[in-house]
């Protein structure tokens, strides 16, 4: 509630500082203007990866999690026009949605795709634009963030596991709508970003880890950044390359409908100081 | 306790004494008992005796072809079939060697095309299919005599379009099964607890200049596209029950440990492999003819475009099974996927995860930077 509260609070700031970030990122494109700023607040956030304790198999740990600085991330997923800027500049290879109707998710991207994006447009902008990682993600993600633990395989007979999986899956309602739909179809979180969670699922910038939770600390043994967190209605861990995630043979289970990204923009330190500062003013006002 | 083979069987009996009176009035010269068979779409088959004591009947089956647009895969490609009986592949039809099978096949005057059916168990007349022709609003009735046990494909063979309205999804299977039942190679007789009747198909869309999916607004005018994109033999979806994800998900079969299944697999067109992921076919009758005895223990088994094959598994453990095409790329890229879904108690001897995947130990060859990361 408390996280809530605060959310809606730093909406409110950031409505109120639209016009000062308007006149202070001048240079930069429109579209890149419509990042939501969210203050860093302590929310609740189930660690991603394959977790153990004592040889047997665990839930991720779910621990209350802040992100060091406020973080401001794009209101809508980037789409297809925009990325078909990129692909026309050389910059990004040309995926099969490239030139589909404008306005709507630029999806069949793999996570290679989508960090040559960011890195484009951060040079074209010269702001720092990035995928989210995990944690940052859920934080925007507010509401629509699933903290679903898989159920956990019991080595004595790990078949009960699979299947109790495999039903959760089965049970998900697929999205009545498998092609990506005009930006703001899904409609708006309460962080103010636009078709979280709904048919495009979202690359992120964080590995897949195997930890131990044993003596109460958690130490990762592996870590495989070929395969990074993608995220949406349910958490999902997709080897980079893919750009059409989907289900056969012996995987089994419900995949992304389609792979998608929004990107994280990092204000120079410089320029968001001042801003928080104003804004903290305004608020005083309020 | 009532199981389900002893409800199957008490459900075929049943049908049988309520039809045998019903002979009167019809200009027949066989006098033999008759059964009239409520047909159920793939992966069901029709409540059935697995062996019989009783004598040869007339057994009567009904099929009505539709024409319809259909959705074959989660992305909504629409797609034109032609069925009977509205399901792809069409239902099974059982009966036993001796029976004579006494077909109606009915062409509503809703539909566009003549249609007919060759029965590969049928002896004659390009197995029926020279006396069925039936066009929109008309039917023909055909008697044939199963003398060949085994599964056998059905399928529409009218002239000039044959491979259409096969790969368009007019094909079905019959089982003539042995009277006595089946049998391993030793003469021991084998029983099911269930059916599984897998029907693949091929199927060959149109995509426009931009590699979309066509649609069309009849049946008659994806002809042309459709038939091109065959003559170049590269099915665009291969799957299971007419759709990709048919036998998926929600609509996973399931089964318990202990329990015995036939999978019957049908493939009117194209070659297929199935296998099981994590199972094997007890007795597998891989060119489906039950008087020869079953191979055993088999990994993969060939099923021959144009044919149907059968294979007896009972299920150890316990978990979720892939059944697929094992041409993988068929499976996973174009839809020749099935699961199942097995309940009971996992066995460890025949499987134990002995150590979880983790970190190889160090000084090993492989092993990872001994540094670990805590956070």
């Amino acid at each position: 509630m408390l996280i809530l509260m605060k959310a809606k609070t730093a909406m409110i700031a950031g409505a109120l500082a639209a016009p000062i970030l308007a006149t202070t990122f001048a240079p930069a494109p429109d579209d890149h203007i419509d990042g939501v700023h969210l203050a860093s607040v302590s929310f609740s956030y189930r660690a991603a990866g394959d977790f153990s304790a004592g040889g047997k198999p665990v839930a991720g740990p779910l621990r209350e999690h802040r992100l060091t600085t406020d973080l401001v991330i794009m209101d809508h997923l980037v789409t297809s026009d925009e990325y078909a800027r990129c692909v026309q500049d050389g910059e990004c290879p040309r995926v099969a949605a490239s030139d589909s109707a404008p306005n709507v998710p630029v999806v069949g991207v793999n996570w290679h795709d989508a960090s040559s994006y960011a890195a484009w447009i951060s040079r074209k902008t010269g702001i720092t634009h990035r995928l989210p990682t995990d944690e940052e993600w859920t934080l925007a993600a507010g509401e629509k963030a699933s903290d679903e633990a898989p159920p956990l395989v019991d080595p004595s007979d790990p078949a009960q596991a699979w299947i109790a999986r495999y039903e959760a899956e089965s049970a998900r309602s697929r999205p009545n709508e498998a092609a990506p739909q005009p930006t703001g179809t899904f409609g708006t979180n309460s962080k103010g970003l636009k078709d979280v969670a709904a048919n495009v699922w979202e690359w992120t910038e964080s590995c897949f880890v195997r930890a131990t939770l044993d003596d109460g600390r958690e130490r990762v043994t592996n870590t495989n950044c070929g395969v990074r967190v993608v995220e949406g209605s349910h958490r999902a861990y997709m080897t980079d390359f893919i750009r059409d995630p989907k289900t056969g043979g012996c995987a089994q289970g419900a995949p992304p409908t389609n792979l998608g990204f929004r990107l994280v923009i990092v204000r120079p330190a410089s320029m968001v100081a001042p801003i928080g500062r104003t804004v903290a003013k305004l608020l005083r006002l309020i | 306790m009532l199981t389900r083979r002893t409800a199957l069987m008490g459900a075929a009996v049943a049908a049988l004494m309520m039809t045998v009176p019903a002979m009167a009035g019809r200009a027949d010269e066989l006098k033999l008992p008759r059964e009239k068979v409520t047909l159920v779409a793939p992966p069901a088959v029709h409540p059935h005796e697995q062996a019989t004591k009783a004598g040869p009947k007339i057994v009567e089956f009904k099929l009505t072809v539709q024409e319809k647009e259909v959705v074959i895969d989660d992305a909504g490609t629409k797609f034109w079939a032609m069925t009977y009986n509205g399901s792809m592949p069409g239902p099974m039809m059982v009966l036993h060697e001796g029976d004579y099978m006494e077909l109606t096949l009915v062409n509503p005057e809703t539909n566009s095309m003549p249609h007919n059916i060759d029965l590969h168990s049928a002896t004659g007349a390009l197995g029926g299919g020279a006396l069925t022709k039936v066009n929109p609003g008309e039917q023909a009735i055909l008697r044939w005599k199963a003398t060949r046990a085994g599964v056998f494909i059905y399928h529409c063979a009218p002239e000039g379009m044959i491979p259409w309205h096969v790969v368009s999804g007019m094909h079905g299977t019959v089982m003539v099964l042995p009277r006595e039942g089946l049998k391993d190679g030793d003469g021991k007789p084998l029983h099911y607890d269930k059916v599984f009747y897998i029907g693949e198909n091929d199927l060959y869309v149109p995509k426009d200049e931009k590699g979309k999916y066509k649609t069309y607004e009849t049946l008659g005018e994806s002809y042309a596209d459709t038939t091109e994109v065959m003559r170049k033999l590269i099915p665009t979806h291969e799957v299971f029950e007419g759709r990709v994800g048919a036998l998926t998900g929600k609509n996973a079969l399931t089964a318990k440990v202990g329990e015995t299944v036939l999978i019957v697999h049908s493939e009117a067109n194209r070659d297929t492999r199935p296998h099981l992921i994590g199972g094997h076919g007890d007795y597998v009758w891989e060119t489906g003819k039950f008087n020869n005895p079953p191979q055993k223990d088999l990994e993969t088994w060939f099923v021959r475009g144009g044919s149907a094959g059968a294979a007896l598994y009972t299920f150890r453990e316990p978990g979720v099974y892939a059944y697929v095409n094992h041409n993988l790329i068929e499976a996973a890229e174009l839809g020749a996927t099935a699961h199942i879904k097995v309940e009971g108690k996992w066995n460890d001897d025949l499987m134990k995860q002995i150590s979880p995947p983790g970190p190889i130990p160090p000084e090993r060859v492989g092993a990872a930077d001994p540094v670990a990361v805590i956070r």
